[in-house]
């Protein structure tokens, strides 16, 4: 698997196949997109990585352990639902917040912090999974 | 009289213990163990907030307070004030105070401290929780929260086996009954219709003359016995003393295991009264103090010695309730305040002792009187209330209850003999624990004994002390806490009088003379009575702590027995069963009913469209045909592509992205699997085996197939989809329906999935790593793995 054509590829590879990813998470709400299938994505960028370049240069790149990455996306999803307490309203009802920026609609909304969670869960447990699974090669 | 509605500052009061517990740690980091002194106003100032119900409620006023929590089931977080919950709060609070400062001398020092405080006040809130409940769910969880937190306590030593063991045997007898006690109250919700206390409580004989009495009468003595540990259920008890004293004196002596002596009371004006209620509650009692009191005179360790007195004590509440009659409760009343106060002061003394002296086996104490002289007072002070002394306030609950039983027609003359046999076996603990210790010749000790700090000794003096202050004031005690307590339990409000001495010579008078000159008798002999009780139970050889060993070994192999017979460890058997199950599941139904969709018609496709079906049917061919495994893998994400694409030509672009990325994912982590669990790269099946599983494929595709047939042949309800397509736009400012419905209209569902994709990433990494390296490195840390890790490969 490791020729050297492809270790020197993968990592530009998996930083496009992330900004990607990203880009299809944010677009998600009005395109083809979202927070699960941008998960996914950055998910195989991470095993891409792994099989290039060894299960350790990806632990190293995204700092945390992949399973404190998903739990943290649970955290902020449970959490983003919360935020409507505040306003009396019920667990998880959406909140807006629109304002333009530089001529352009920006819209922020405790949906797209939602999605957030969901991509981050996605990334962490799948990436989890075959980051480990990929550990043994390199034992 | 109905109650009056108050603001919401007693609601405070309950959880103010809860926001202490999360306080307290930080304190402790910066105060150690001074921390106690700030930490002791919480409860203090809860003290004084119930303090200011008493007046009000001696007048025979209640009050209730409410929060929504759960409005559409009726669950509300309120609470009910009246007598008996005020002179509940009062104790929880005002005890408590002192058990803080106590435990801040106790484990002074103790690296866990803070957490300690931390469960102490936990505890106070749940047990607050619990007295004030007025809404039956809400009271039912503070109940549990009352078994939890006493599990954290009597296993805070947790790297005792015997402390573990103790904790988990309280969690499941007290659990189990607050089982029960779940099932009771379901069941009066569903026989009355009514869920707030307050509510049931205005017309007591709802649950008598409702027909489910007999159901409700049992679950609920099912949660108030084991809370209460009452024979059979009394072994958790003693084995609890485990916790440190603090725990005992403050949970299992004054306030938690008195629990279910509340719900009784509570409970008096509704199930009490019947012939039921006045035959079993006093048989159980009975024995429970007669049991309690011989087993604390075997015992030579102080704590355990109390804990059984404790036992008594309950069993001595729980007959004087079940006798229904006035004077008798109003002496269980008298009995239960006068408890709370003596066993908790004898609780701290014996913990003083063991800390300062180096061991409480009373055997080996002696002489500690000139070396301790304010826990010896205090000591004194304390036994002579339990011994039922004048002039204190044990005394004065004895002659009450001596008045209630001997007056009480149906059973009176058995139950005084108890009572009075009872008693004097409480009066010889109460001489063994004040007289040893401290009387005698000076025996050398562990520890070179000394007078405690300040934080030791202040609970155990005040408590005392205030046991002979409120027999002094007898009159104004009956006035401000046992009348308005028993008005609770009668359900009739009476003026209350009380003295300090008997005015004339009766009945209680005699009954009290006889108990202390029994009592007096038989500690002279004490040391022949422990020899005669301990060669008794060496004969009977059984106790219920041996039979909840075997209860549980016996449920371990039982269900280890049904699990080998469920769980054959074969991936193949449990694939074929989930598989063949599917098809039985699909088709079987489909058969009886008879409803197999009807042929379709042959649909008009494109040619590039037959191309990609031909392109899947060719991936499925090759998985057949594949000579290894992981050809096999990657053939099937072959025809995985194909349905991807296919989504994508039927206007579903969002399920075709992710079918590409989960068809691409999936081959990628089956064929890492295969090379981790070195299988052998072909398929050794036998012909009669791939022909078994040949079979069920076939059925379980063929049942899906037309399932999905069968649905899409139905007339179409378009009333979701049109909801959807309408208020995407509108409600949820987004135009991708699928991305608004799984974020937005059904996030809550989406939250739940990833709830279970974060769980399922934890327990495939836990298998992973269970067959990396199972040394022992890192089944010790196994946190520390994930951190080792890259720097070993690299």
């Amino acid at each position: 698997m490791r020729t050297v054509i492809f270790r020197t590829f993968a990592p530009y590879l998996s930083a496009l196949m992330v900004l990607f990813s990203i880009f299809v998470l944010l677009r998600g709400h009005n395109e083809p997109g979202g927070g699960f299938i941008g998960g996914l994505i950055a998910a195989s960028a991470l095993a891409i990585f792994g099989i290039a370049c060894g299960v350790a240069s990806v632990r190293r790149a995204i700092v945390f352990h992949p399973m404190s990455i998903s739990g943290f996306g649970l955290f902020i999803g449970a959490l983003a639902g919360t935020l409507s307490f505040f306003k009396d309203q019920p667990f998880m009802t959406s909140q807006w917040l629109i304002f333009e920026m530089f001529g352009v609609e920006i819209a922020l909304s405790t949906p797209l912090i939602f999605d957030i969670g969901v991509y981050l869960v996605v990334v962490g447990a799948i990436g989890s999974i075959a980051l480990s699974l990929e550990e043994r090669e390199t034992d | 009289m109905t109650p009056a509605v108050i603001d919401d500052t007693t609601l405070y009061a309950v959880l103010a213990p809860f926001a202490a517990a999360v306080v307290a740690p930080i304190l402790t980091r910066w105060f150690k163990h001074n921390a106690a002194w700030p930490l002791a106003l919480v409860p203090a100032l809860i003290f004084l907030h119930f303090a200011g119900f008493i007046a009000p409620v001696s007048e025979g006023q209640s009050f209730v307070a409410a929060k929504a929590w759960a409005p559409s089931y009726g669950i509300n977080f309120s609470v009910y004030v009246d007598g008996l919950s005020t002179l509940f709060a009062l104790l929880i609070s005002g005890i408590g105070t002192f058990i803080i400062l106590y435990a801040g001398g106790y484990l002074k020092g103790h690296p866990q401290q803070g957490r300690f405080f931390s469960f102490l006040f936990m505890f106070m809130g749940a047990m607050l929780g619990l007295v004030l409940g007025n809404n039956l769910i809400s009271l039912f969880i503070f109940w549990e929260l009352t078994s939890i937190t006493s599990f954290l306590l009597i296993g805070f030593d947790h790297l005792r086996a015997a402390s573990r063991r103790a904790a988990i045997q309280a969690l499941v007898v007290t659990g189990g009954g607050g089982l029960a006690l779940l099932a009771g109250f379901i069941l009066i919700i569903a026989a009355t219709g009514e869920i707030e206390m307050s509510t049931l409580l205005g017309s007591p004989d709802i649950i008598k003359d409702s027909g489910l009495y007999l159901p409700i009468f049992i679950l609920v003595l099912g949660g108030a016995f084991t809370k209460s540990a009452q024979f059979p259920f009394h072994f958790w008890l003693p084995n609890a003393m485990e916790a440190p004293t603090p725990v005992s004196a403050y949970l299992h002596s004054a306030t938690m295991v008195k629990a279910g002596v509340y719900m009784l009371m509570r409970m008096h004006p509704l199930l009490g009264d019947t012939v039921l209620w006045t035959t079993v509650l006093p048989l159980f009692g009975g024995v429970t103090l007669i049991v309690g009191t011989l087993l604390a005179v075997r015992q030579t360790d102080l704590k355990l010695m109390l804990a059984y007195t404790t036992v008594a004590s309950l069993g001595l509440l729980v007959m004087l309730t079940g006798t229904s009659h006035e004077k008798a409760l109003e002496g269980a009343v008298l009995y239960l305040l006068a408890h709370s106060l003596f066993k908790g002061a004898l609780f701290m003394v014996a913990g003083t002792i063991d800390h300062e002296a180096g061991t409480r086996d009373i055997t080996k104490l002696g002489g500690l009187r000139s070396a301790m002289p304010v826990t010896f007072v205090a000591a004194c002070l304390a036994a002579l209330s339990m011994a039922g002394l004048p002039p204190f306030i044990g005394f004065i609950a004895k002659e009450v209850l001596y008045y209630g039983t001997w007056g009480w027609l149906e059973l009176g003359l058995p139950i005084t003999i108890v009572a009075v046999i009872g008693n004097s076996l409480m009066l010889v603990i109460a001489a063994a624990v004040a007289i040893k210790p401290f009387f005698g010749p000076k025996v050398e000790t562990p520890k070179h004994a000394h007078e405690g700090p300040v934080l030791l000794f202040a609970g155990p003096v005040v408590l005392s002390v205030l046991g002979l202050v409120l027999a002094l004031t007898a009159h104004t005690t009956g006035v401000l806490f046992v009348g308005p307590t028993l008005a609770s339990l009668t359900g009739v409000f009476a003026e209350l009088d009380l003295h300090l001495l008997p005015t004339k010579i009766n009945a209680p008078l005699i009954l009290s003379l006889i108990t202390i000159g029994l009592g007096i008798t038989l500690f002279t002999q004490i040391d022949k009575l422990r020899a005669l009780i301990a060669s008794v139970l060496m004969a009977i050889g059984w106790g219920p702590d041996k039979g909840f060993d075997q209860f549980v070994s016996g449920v371990v192999s039982i269900s280890s027995l049904f699990t080998r017979f469920v769980q054959t460890g074969k991936m193949q058997t449990y694939m074929l069963l989930t598989f063949g199950f599917t098809a039985i599941a699909v088709l079987v139904p489909a058969y009886l009913v008879d409803s197999f969709p009807a042929m379709p018609r042959m649909p008009d496709y494109r040619f590039y469209e037959w191309g990609i079906l031909l392109i899947a049917v060719l991936g499925l061919i090759a998985v057949l045909v594949a000579k290894t495994r992981l050809t096999a893998i990657v053939s099937l994400g072959i025809q995985g592509f194909a349905v991807a694409l296919i989504f994508m030509m039927f206007g579903a672009p969002d399920l075709s992205f992710t079918q590409f990325m989960v068809e691409t994912l999936s081959v990628v982590i089956l064929a890492l699997v295969m090379t981790r669990l070195n299988l052998s790269p072909r398929d050794h099946r036998s012909v009669p085996q791939a022909v078994l599983t040949g079979v069920v494929a076939v059925a379980v595709g063929l049942g899906l197939t037309l399932t999905l047939l069968a649905i899409t042949q139905q007339p179409f309800d378009s009333r979701l989809s049109d909801f959807f397509t309408e208020f995407s736009r509108s409600i949820a400012h987004g135009r991708n329906i699928v991305n608004v419905i799984l974020v937005d209209f059904r996030g809550f569902d989406t939250l739940g999935e990833i709830a279970v994709v974060v769980l399922a990433g934890l327990c495939v990494l836990a298998l992973i790593r269970v067959r990396t390296k199972p040394d022992e490195e890192e089944l010790a840390a196994p946190s520390e793995i994930s951190k080792s890790k890259p720097a070993e490969v690299r």
